[in-house]
C-alpha cells in the first residue's frame, strides 16, 4: 500500500513541520533594511555592490522603507538624537523581524566613550546577531546573515512564538562603572552641578 | 523641465501661506547616512530648506582633548569615513606644524600618494552613489570596483582595508614594500580605461546630464562668504587648491593642473571631481615613479617620531626610544602656542586648529569640516528646485554626515 | 603653511596691517606670529567693527570660527578665546583673529552681517560653550537635542556625559 502511494506521488509530497517551512521560507528571503549611520554603510554598500555581491545570499532586496522589511541591519555608531528614529524605525518594521549590530559602534559605543553615543544599540532595543569589528568586513557581514539564516531556521516558528519569550532587555545592565563615578560626584562636592539623576 | 519657473521663483515670504512642509529623512537612501532636512513645499518646488543635523554627532573634539597626538588618528579616520587616510594626513600635517617637524622626502610621497588615493576613492564613491540616487545602479557598481582595488592597497600598506590609522607624528606606521610598489603602478596603468567607461557611463549620460545641469546653481560670491571650498568652490569659478597655493608634503615637485569650472551647478561639481580624478592620477603616477629611497621617521624629530619595529625588538636604544613616544610622563612637549593648519581633502579644505598646552596631546582640537561649510549653504541651492532635485544637489556637494556633525 | 615665509606674503602683510591701523584707529590690536601664522587679538568690545575693518582690507572668507575654554590652560586670566580664522580668497593671505571672553557675560556680536559663512559655526559654539552671539538671524542649537542641558566641550563637563547618553526607553523584543 505504502510503495503504492510512493510510486504514484514520487518526490512530490514532503512531510514537515509548519514552523520548520515558514522558517525556511523567511531565512532565505530576508529583506535588510540598512539603517547606515557611519562608516559601516560604506562597507554595507561594499557588501551589496559588485566584489562581494550580497545577493548570493538571497538577501540583497535593500529596502529604505521599514515597512518592507523584516532584517535591519544596524551599521554605524548611534547617538543620542539619533536613538529615538531608530528606535521607531524599529517598532515600524512588520513581524517577524530580527536586527544585526554591524561593528564596534552598533554593538559597544567603539572607540567613541563619550558623552553623545549610545553604548551599544542592544541596551534600548533587541538584537539578534552582533558583528564585531571596526568596521567589519564584507565577509562578515555575509557570514552574519548566514548565521542569522541558521537561527531563524533552527529555532523560527510560524506565529513568532520565540519572541514571546525574551521580554526581558537584552543588553548589559544599566548599573555600569561610569554611572557609578557620577553617584559618587553626586555624594560628593558636585552636587549642585547635576543636572540629571544618574539611576534611572 | 519648466526653465521659466527656475529663472524667476517667487520666493516671497507673503506667498508662503499653503505650503507644504516635508521631512526629508534621517533615514531615507539619498541622505546616505543621516541628514534630515525640513523642505517648505510649493507643489513640487522647493520653496525653503531647513537642514537639521546633528544626528551622528559623536564627540570627536571631546575625544581629542584626552587622547594624544598618535593616538587620536584613530579617531580622525572615522571622520570622513569615505577617504581616511586623508584625514590622518591632515591632522598630522597640522601637529607637524605644531610641533615643526620637517618630514622625510619618502614618508612625504607615500604621503601624498595615499592623499591622491583617497581623492580617487571619494569622488569615485561620490559620483557612483549619486547616480545609483538618480536612478543608475550601473556606474555605483563600476565605482565600488575600483574603490575595493584602493582598498587592498590600502590593507597591504597598513594591515587595515579601510581604517588604516596609517599616519604617526613625524612619520608612518610601516614602510611600504616593493610588492606595494608594483600594485599602485599596476592601478595606475588601468585606471585610464576604467575612467574612459565610468566617465562615458555618466557624464554624458543623458538622463543624468539633465537632471544635474542648472540645478542648484551657486555664485562665485555665495561660494566665498559662504566658505565653500574644494570642488565646490572650483565648480563656481574660485580657482583656489591649497595643493597649488600652500603646497604642503610634496605637491612642489609634481606637474598637475587645478580643475576648475564656471558652470556653479550640480553638473559643474561633478565635472570637476571627474577631471580631478586624472590630475590625481597623473600625481600618484609621477610620485610612484620618483619614490626617494631612505627613512621614513625624520632624525630630528626625536622623542615624537616612532622607532623602526626591528630596532624596538632588537636593540635597547631602539627599546627605550620606543618607550619615551609611548608614555605620557616622557613624551616630546608641544609648544604652548596654536596653529592652524590646512590641506586639501577631496571635500575641500580640513583644517585643524590645534592648541598645544605644553604635553603630547592636543588642549583643543578643533576640526574645520569642509561639509559644514557646504551643507549650510544648501538651503541656498535648492531654493527654487523641484523636490526630484534635492537628490542631485545632495549628491553634488558630497555631504559627509560624522565629518559634519564630528 | 611653510610657503608663507616667503617675501611678498610678509610685505602683504604689513600693508594689511598699515591699512587696519588707520582704519582702527583708537582700537589696540595684539598681534604676534608662530610658525608664520599671522594671530591679532582684537578687544572683544570693538570685535564687530574689527571683523568689519577684516573684511574691508580684503579678507573675504570666513574659513573657520570656533572657541577654546581657557580653564585648565594655566596662565590665563580668561574663561573662554574665539576664534576667526580668516582668508584672502585672491591672495591667499592668512589670518586669525582671536577675544576673549569672560563668564558672567558671554555675549558677543554675531559675525553673520560679515560674512554670511558664520551662520553654522556660531551655532555650533554655541552648542558647544554656550557662548551667546547677539544678532544672530537663527540663534538655537545646531548639532545636539534642543533638551540638552549642558555645553559639553567646556572643560568642567566630563568626558563620559552626566548620563544623557542612558536616558531612553527600553524596548524589550516581546513588546515591540
Amino acid at each position: 500500500m505504502a510503495t503504492q502511494i510512493n510510486k504514484q506521488l514520487g518526490d512530490n509530497i514532503f512531510l514537515t513541520k509548519l514552523d520548520a517551512a515558514a522558517s525556511w521560507a523567511r531565512a532565505n528571503s530576508l529583506w535588510p533594511m540598512p539603517f547606515a549611520t557611519a562608516c559601516c554603510g560604506i562597507e554595507l554598500m561594499s557588501t551589496a555592490a559588485s566584489k562581494h555581491d550580497l545577493s548570493r545570499f538571497g538577501s540583497e532586496v535593500m529596502r529604505f522603507s521599514p515597512r518592507q522589511c523584516d532584517l535591519m541591519i544596524v551599521a554605524g555608531r548611534v547617538v543620542m538624537k539619533m536613538l529615538p528614529v531608530l528606535q521607531r524605525i524599529w517598532l515600524q518594521m512588520p513581524e517577524p523581524k530580527w536586527c544585526i549590530s554591524m561593528g564596534a559602534c552598533a554593538c559597544t559605543g567603539g572607540v567613541f566613550d563619550t558623552y553623545a553615543v549610545v553604548q551599544g544599540i542592544d541596551r534600548f532595543m533587541p538584537v539578534d546577531v552582533y558583528v564585531p569589528g571596526c568596521p567589519p568586513r564584507p565577509e562578515q557581514l555575509i557570514r552574519s546573515i548566514i548565521d542569522l539564516q541558521e537561527k531563524i531556521q533552527s529555532g523560527g516558528t510560524v506565529n513568532a512564538r520565540e519572541f514571546k519569550l525574551r521580554i526581558l532587555p537584552e543588553g548589559p545592565a544599566r548599573f555600569d562603572e561610569d554611572e557609578l563615578v557620577r553617584i559618587r560626584e553626586r555624594n560628593g562636592f558636585k552636587l549642585e552641578d547635576q543636572k540629571y539623576d544618574p539611576v534611572h | 523641465m519648466p526653465l521659466e519657473l527656475l529663472d524667476s521663483p517667487d520666493l516671497d515670504a507673503n506667498k508662503r501661506e499653503g505650503l507644504w512642509t516635508l521631512n526629508f529623512g534621517p533615514q531615507h537612501p539619498a541622505t546616505h547616512t543621516t541628514l534630515r532636512l525640513v523642505l517648505q513645499l510649493d507643489g513640487e518646488m522647493v520653496m525653503d530648506a531647513e537642514p537639521d543635523i546633528g544626528f551622528l554627532h559623536s564627540g570627536f573634539e571631546k575625544l581629542g582633548e584626552v587622547l594624544d597626538f598618535n593616538q587620536y588618528v584613530t579617531i580622525v579616520d572615522r571622520m570622513n569615513y569615505i577617504s581616511p587616510m586623508a584625514n590622518e594626513i591632515a591632522w598630522h600635517h597640522a601637529v607637524e606644524t605644531l610641533l615643526g617637524i620637517e618630514l622625510t622626502p619618502r614618508c612625504k610621497y607615500i604621503r601624498t600618494i595615499f592623499a591622491e588615493l583617497m581623492r580617487l576613492h571619494d569622488h569615485l564613491l561620490c559620483l557612483g552613489t549619486c547616480v545609483l540616487d538618480l536612478g543608475g545602479a550601473t556606474a555605483f557598481m563600476y565605482a565600488f570596483n575600483e574603490r575595493e582595488t584602493i582598498y587592498e592597497i590600502c590593507e597591504r600598506a597598513s594591515g587595515q582595508r579601510f581604517h588604516t590609522s596609517y599616519t604617526r607624528v613625524g612619520g608612518l606606521l610601516y614602510d611600504v614594500t616593493d610588492d606595494w610598489v608594483a600594485m599602485v603602478k599596476d592601478f595606475v596603468r588601468k585606471f585610464p580605461k576604467v575612467y574612459r567607461d565610468f566617465s562615458g557611463l555618466v557624464m554624458k549620460n543623458r538622463i543624468f546630464v539633465e537632471r544635474t545641469r542648472d540645478v542648484g546653481i551657486l555664485s562665485r560670491e555665495e561660494a566665498i562668504a559662504g566658505g565653500a571650498t574644494g570642488p565646490v568652490a572650483r565648480a563656481s569659478g574660485v580657482a583656489r587648491d591649497l595643493r597649488r597655493d600652500e603646497p604642503y608634503l610634496a605637491y612642489d615637485d609634481f606637474d598637475f593642473d587645478v580643475c576648475a569650472s564656471q558652470g556653479g551647478d550640480c553638473y559643474a561639481r561633478f565635472q570637476v571631481r571627474m577631471m580631478e580624478m586624472l590630475e590625481s592620477i597623473k600625481i600618484i603616477e609621477q610620485a610612484i615613479d620618483k619614490l626617494p629611497q631612505g627613512p621614513i621617521f625624520a632624525a630630528d624629530t626625536g622623542k615624537a617620531g616612532m622607532p623602526d619595529k626591528k630596532e624596538v625588538y632588537r636593540s635597547i636604544e631602539g627599546l627605550i626610544h620606543h618607550f619615551e613616544s609611548i608614555m605620557p610622563n616622557r613624551q616630546m612637549q608641544a609648544p604652548k602656542e596654536s596653529v592652524y593648519a590646512a590641506t586639501e581633502s577631496p571635500n575641500g579644505e580640513l583644517g585643524y586648529y590645534i592648541v598645544g598646552d605644553g604635553s603630547f596631546r592636543a588642549y583643543r582640537a578643533r576640526t574645520r569640516p569642509p561639509s559644514l561649510m557646504h551643507f549650510a549653504l544648501f538651503s541656498k541651492l535648492i531654493r527654487g528646485c523641484m523636490l526630484s532635485d534635492v537628490v542631485a544637489v545632495l549628491g553634488s556637494i558630497n555631504i559627509i554626515a560624522a565629518e559634519l556633525d564630528r | 603653511m611653510a610657503n608663507q615665509s616667503t617675501d611678498p606674503k610678509s610685505s602683504e602683510i604689513e600693508t594689511v596691517k598699515l591699512r587696519l591701523s588707520e582704519l582702527l584707529s583708537g582700537i589696540s590690536l595684539d598681534w604676534s606670529e608662530f610658525r608664520n601664522q599671522t594671530r591679532v587679538i582684537c578687544p572683544a568690545a570693538e570685535l564687530l567693527k574689527c571683523l568689519k575693518a577684516f573684511k574691508a582690507v580684503g579678507f573675504d572668507q570666513l574659513t573657520d570660527l570656533t572657541a577654546v575654554d581657557l580653564l585648565e590652560y594655566g596662565n590665563v586670566n580668561d574663561r573662554f578665546e574665539v576664534v576667526y580664522c580668516l582668508l584672502n580668497v585672491d591672495s591667499g593671505l592668512r589670518l586669525i583673529a582671536k577675544t576673549y571672553l569672560n563668564e558672567p557675560d558671554l555675549t558677543i556680536p554675531s559675525a553673520t552681517s560679515v560674512w554670511f559663512g558664520a551662520d553654522w559655526p556660531e551655532r555650533e559654539v554655541y552648542d558647544m560653550y554656550g557662548i551667546i552671539f547677539a544678532g544672530h538671524p537663527n540663534f538655537k542649537r545646531l548639532l545636539l537635542p534642543d533638551e540638552f542641558q549642558s555645553f559639553p566641550l567646556r572643560k568642567d563637563y566630563p568626558v563620559k556625559g552626566r548620563g544623557e547618553r542612558h536616558n531612553f526607553p527600553v524596548i524589550t523584543r516581546a513588546e515591540s
